[in-house]
């Protein structure tokens, strides 16, 4: 019987031939993913339970993303001490303060394989997906669990399909896709399932854009968001992993639940509008909404051709006086690409801030805070209310380029008339 | 532990994010001070609300991050269980986690007026209205969760294991 993606991956992570939608198994996994917060909340339970070493240090990729450099002393403290911790145990696959956000270098450094089964103590754990690797979000205690174990409990969910077709016009890209599908099906139309993304609409997105759709599979319930791994993938893993690297999908005869499908020849730049990030809207539907805050970046649009995007539409022109841009690469990687090919420099004379390879605003705590009343648009995943800061600011969620042509208006503005 | 939770009901709506039990920027509070913002989005939850009391909540409740903070604030406040429509499944996995009793129910928001008082009997994914008398079968959760939420956790098992006990 044909399996789908999320079947095949707890299949054989459960040593199981088949598995079926409602099953409970027990999963190894390959890879398990901690940040400055969920590896340290992770590390210290798990000593506290009594294990001293973790399962398989191979196995477990760190990186302190979430307050870089450290804005406290208590954050000084925690980054001094998993730097030590990590060296006890082993851990090489360690990334450091300004290396870059967890879902950015996780797969950057070769980690996520097609296939292969990844939990990580953050929401957005699903990004990997758009490798072709089962990736979910789990708690603290869950982290500490796998650190110690190596093996969790699953419920094998059902699948759901995205069939995407036809051509992304100019102006639009995978954010607008993504935005697009929450608003049209609601944040629960994959709730507790696996969220496949097909079709030739799909085959055509650089795996970049890939990762914004899978790292927003979260956001509309998914427990995976997977794309088939083809040679896009083979060839973005080339040069990043020595393990061999195989095409990956669903059986032909893999049953789903739902199959939607998506003509994206027709897609407008999209816009999730406060307070929630179903809250979908074309562009040209908005209206005058001025913006005090635009920021570029976070797991979810960090990337080079989503700040490439960016640069193409500020290139020449200034930030409105209103509006203050926050820059933040995914990467260091990332910047040292910006850096050769000219970007930063135009994003430095359009008036950007550039600020260190981290989360930044995006949770609302540090690096662009806003305030009671304003207003911001964010490449970002999520809106709730007071997420960037006030519960009394506005959250609005887009692409790269509409952030770009919203941060030179001043309001929130039409990238496409920037790219004739 | 007992696996029939009774208490005061407490109600919300759909699509509670984490990001509402669990503020980012209370994170870092003693406890005194954090306790206060949780669910801010209901007037008299945070200042009003008893050890005992219950959940019930609408559709998707805890999306957004999967901070294990939120369940277990609320625990640390005494909330009894969650009972909902549906939930997002890293809020759902994280009370299973830390021994928070959970239940998706079709249908129990309907069943619940805030100040009702509900039982659930856990086990055997029952949940009942004591104030009205009305009554809903949810689905069973797996025997392994059961068995993890009444040892108080999965850090529990983890000891457990530890130990060479099951």
């Amino acid at each position: 019987m044909g399996m789908t993606m999320a079947e095949k991956v707890l299949a054989r992570a459960s040593g199981r031939p088949v598995v079926v939608p409602g099953e409970f198994v027990t999963a190894n996994i390959d890879i398990l993913m901690g940040h400055d917060r969920s590896f340290y909340s992770g590390y210290v339970e798990m000593v506290k339970c009594g294990y001293e070493r973790v399962w398989d240090p191979e196995k477990i990729v760190v990186a302190t993303d979430h307050s870089v450099p450290a804005a406290d002393i208590a954050f000084a403290d925690r980054h001094r001490k998993i730097r030590e911790w990590v060296k006890q145990q082993g851990i090489k696959s360690f990334y450091d303060v300004g290396e870059g956000i967890c879902h950015q270098v996780l797969p950057e450094k070769g980690h996520a394989l097609p296939g292969s089964l990844i939990v990580g103590g953050d929401s957005h754990t699903t990004t990997y997906g758009a490798l072709g690797a089962a990736g979910t979000g789990i708690g603290n205690s869950e982290v500490t669990y796998v650190m110690a174990k190596g093996s969790l409990w699953f419920m094998v969910p059902e699948t759901i399909r995205f069939i995407l077709k036809g051509t992304l016009p100019q102006g639009t890209s995978g954010k607008d896709i993504i935005l697009n599908i929450a608003g049209r099906y609601t944040v629960e139309v994959a709730q507790y399932r696996s969220a496949e993304f097909a079709g030739p609409a799909a085959g055509a997105l650089s795996i970049g854009q890939r990762m914004t759709i899978s790292n927003m599979g979260v956001e509309i319930g998914a427990k995976f968001a997977l794309f088939e791994a083809d040679e896009k993938t083979i060839a973005y893993l080339k040069e990043r992993t020595h393990q061999t690297v195989n095409p990956f999908g669903p059986d032909p005869d893999a049953r789903y639940v739902q199959v939607y499908e998506l003509d994206v020849s027709s897609l407008e730049p999209q816009i999730a509008c406060p307070h929630n990030i179903d809250n979908v809207k074309p562009v040209s539907q908005i209206g005058d909404v001025p913006v005090q805050q635009a920021f570029l970046g976070s797991c979810t649009n960090g990337r080079e051709e989503d700040l490439e995007q960016a640069a193409a539409i500020l290139k020449g022109k200034k930030v409105h006086p209103g509006t203050r841009l926050l820059v933040i690469a995914a990467s260091h990687e990332v910047y040292t690409h910006l850096a050769k090919s000219g970007v930063v420099q135009t994003l430095l004379e359009a008036g950007a801030m550039i600020c260190p390879s981290s989360c930044g605003p995006c949770a609302g705590t540090k690096m662009g805070v806003i305030g009671p009343g304003e207003t911001a648009i964010s490449t970002t995943n999520r809106n709730f209310k007071g997420r960037m800061g006030s519960p009394e600011g506005f959250v609005y969620l887009a692409s790269p380029a509409t952030v770009a042509a919203s941060a030179i208006e001043g309001k929130i503005a039409d990238p496409r008339k920037y790219l004739r | 532990m007992g696996m029939i939770v009774t208490g005061k009901v407490w109600k919300f709506g759909d699509s509670i994010p984490t990001d509402f039990i669990a503020p980012g920027f209370a994170l870092a509070l003693p406890w005194e001070e954090r306790r206060k913002h949780i669910l801010h989005v209901h007037k008299t939850f945070a200042q009003q609300c008893q050890p005992g009391d219950v959940i019930v909540a609408g559709s998707n409740f805890g999306c957004g991050s999967s901070r294990e903070e939120a369940p277990a604030d609320l625990r640390q406040l005494g909330i009894g269980c969650v009972v909902a429509e549906s939930f997002a499944r890293t809020f759902f996995r994280n009370c299973v986690a830390i021994g928070l009793p959970v239940m998706s129910c079709k249908g129990v928001s309907g069943m619940f007026k805030e100040g009702d008082r509900l039982e659930l009997d856990f086990e055997n994914a029952q949940v009942r209205n004591l104030t009205t008398g009305q009554e809903l079968k949810g689905p069973p959760l797996a025997p392994d969760l059961v068995n993890i939420i009444r040892r108080g956790g999965i850090l529990e098992l983890l000891k457990s294991e530890k130990q060479g006990m099951r």
